[in-house]
């Protein structure tokens, strides 16, 4: 069968990003930031707030010092792209991070690396390194440091990554204020993931059409996915967006797929019955990358276990439903398990877990409902036999 | 003045000493000592001039920032979803025979602890586990055997 999926090189070619930084700087920071707007690009670390919307605001707000952070703590299960583009094209992220240092008018930036991928720290000081000079040659001031995270999933959202940063408990804020008026140290500051900075970039060098002309209304463009699971083919592929999870597990899946996590521990499973009709993006479910295939053999209780176990120890403890729900969650699906519940408990379960969507502080909380929802519903017979 | 003290002291004067030095300086003691003692959480709020409470608190919040003493060698295997079912309980069991531990236990001599841990980000290539800053992707009962076997004649 024609494979329909198209594929996109536009993270991992090399490019001459000192060339793309040169013909920015003699454009308006305006400009560039209406560009970033109008191709439609959205965060790639999963939230999907709008680029170009989040660099406008850091840059009207009045301040002085702002920064950009590149988030690189990515530590949801199931995504490895951000490890992989900093190891390729590591300069591609500087100069996007230097891109929006100039559009919001900061001079400092931080890559926030978590901890598992310190064996990055050498070569990614060497390009910095390298990348200073260069700016320097420019004319341009922006300085990037890299502060480096200690094992702790919860950090990756960006009010907890910056309370990180800031030497505290990775504990998430209150928003608002949000991050662009209120952020590291009190500054207006950007937070951006590691892929969005390089799209930024390519969108600076070829302009909105290219990028905004792929993809759905919602979800335009091309996306890093980290494919993995039972597939035979597992790994990294930049592909346009606009695929359903048919089309997907037509290229992946290992032809017994009867199940695909779509988002990682915090995104939504969802069955065979469905793949046709989800689409793969903000219109349909919404993924940081994170693809994850099960075939027949697996058994989907473990599954939902394994996630479970994950939130509970990353819940960072400061607000009672995600504290409290993930253990509530954990131990009432094994006791529904070994039969010391009822199966109509899992209705009280998924109530709590709905608590759970609406009470909980930061994302980490809110997200818990869509593994467990999403399993239980298409699983349901799974989780208590 | 204590090795642990000047040791503090020493990063305290290349991060500096204010509260964004905390997570630097905790890192360099735990990658020079293993963990962090109380007598070096108590040097790094004096060095820093922050409550122990507070130090303590920011440092039990991270599961890398050990508060309990580990081996020179730290291995953490990978247990989510994927690794789990590409095997790491294998991996983990093959470590256990070869070390003579369990799982989230130190040899007597202080030079491994074995670990879990969660999603390192290799999910592609499992079962993945790291030793200290370094990583072992797509590893096996026989690959891991080697690789431990350099360790325990490395010093």
């Amino acid at each position: 069968m024609e494979k329909q999926i198209k594929k996109v090189d536009l993270i991992f070619g090399k490019v001459d990003y000192m060339a793309i930084m040169e013909q920015s700087l003699k454009r308006t920071r305006d400009e560039i930031i209406l560009d970033v707007i109008d191709s439609g690009l959205r965060g790639r670390g999963g939230a999907g707030f709008p680029t170009g919307l989040k660099w406008k605001f850091a840059k009207n707000e009045d301040a002085d010092q702002k920064y950009v952070i590149c988030n690189a703590d990515e530590g949801e299960p199931g995504t490895f792209k951000d490890r992989e583009i900093l190891t390729q094209v590591p300069e591609k992220v500087l100069a996007g991070m230097a891109l929006c240092g100039y559009c919001i008018g900061a001079s400092e930036g931080y890559i926030y690396l978590r901890g598992e991928y310190n064996f990055l720290l050498p070569s990614l000081y060497k390009h910095i390194d390298d990348f200073h000079k260069k700016l320097k040659a420019m004319k341009f001031d922006f300085t990037i440091r890299i502060c480096s995270g200690s094992g702790a999933y919860v950090c990756g959202e960006e009010t907890a990554l910056m309370e990180s940063m800031e030497g505290k408990r990775g504990e998430p804020r209150n928003k608002p204020p949000f991050p662009t008026s209120e952020g590291y140290l009190g500054k207006p500051t950007s937070v951006n993931n590691v892929e969005t900075l390089v799209f930024a970039l390519m969108i600076a060098k070829e302009g909105p059409t290219k990028f905004k002309d792929m993809g759905t209304f919602d979800s335009r463009g091309s996306k890093v996915f980290s494919v993995s699971g039972d597939t035979p083919t597992p790994g990294i592929y930049e592909l346009e967006l606009g695929m359903t999870l048919e089309q997907f597990v037509e290229e992946f899946g290992d032809g017994d797929t009867k199940a695909v996590q779509v988002g990682g521990a915090s995104g939504f499973c969802v069955s065979r019955k469905d793949f046709r009709s989800t689409l793969i993006g903000f219109e349909g479910i919404p993924t940081g990358g994170s693809m994850m295939l099960f075939n027949s053999s697996r058994s989907m209780f473990n599954i939902l276990n394994d996630y479970l176990e994950f939130m509970e120890e990353e819940s960072c403890g400061q607000c009672t439903p995600c504290r409290v729900g993930c253990q509530q969650l954990l131990k009432g699906i094994e006791a529904v398990k070994k039969g010391i519940k009822p199966p109509a408990y899992l209705e009280d379960l998924q109530k709590l877990s709905d608590t759970m969507r609406i009470a909980s502080k930061c994302g980490l909380g809110q997200s818990v409902p869509n593994p467990f929802n999403s399993i239980i519903n298409n699983f349901r017979e799974e989780i208590i036999y | 003045m204590t090795k642990i003290e000047e040791l503090v002291k020493e990063q305290a004067e290349k991060h500096g000493r204010q509260r964004t030095s905390l997570m630097p300086i905790l890192q360099a003691v735990v990658s020079s000592e293993h963990y962090l003692s109380e007598e070096a959480m108590v040097a790094i709020a004096t060095e820093l001039d922050l409550s122990t409470a507070d130090v303590f608190g920011t440092a039990s919040f991270y599961t890398f920032l050990d508060t309990v003493p580990r081996g020179k060698y730290i291995i953490r295997v990978c247990k989510t979803i994927t690794c789990h079912m590409k095997g790491k309980d294998e991996i983990i069991r093959t470590i256990e025979d070869m070390l003579k531990i369990k799982l989230g236990e130190t040899t007597t001599d202080k030079k491994f602890s074995l670990l879990q841990a969660n999603c390192l980000g290799w999910c592609h290539k499992g079962p993945v586990m790291l030793i200290n800053d370094e990583v072992y992707p797509e590893v096996t009962p026989e690959k891991v055997t080697e690789i431990v076997n350099q360790y325990l004649k490395k010093g």
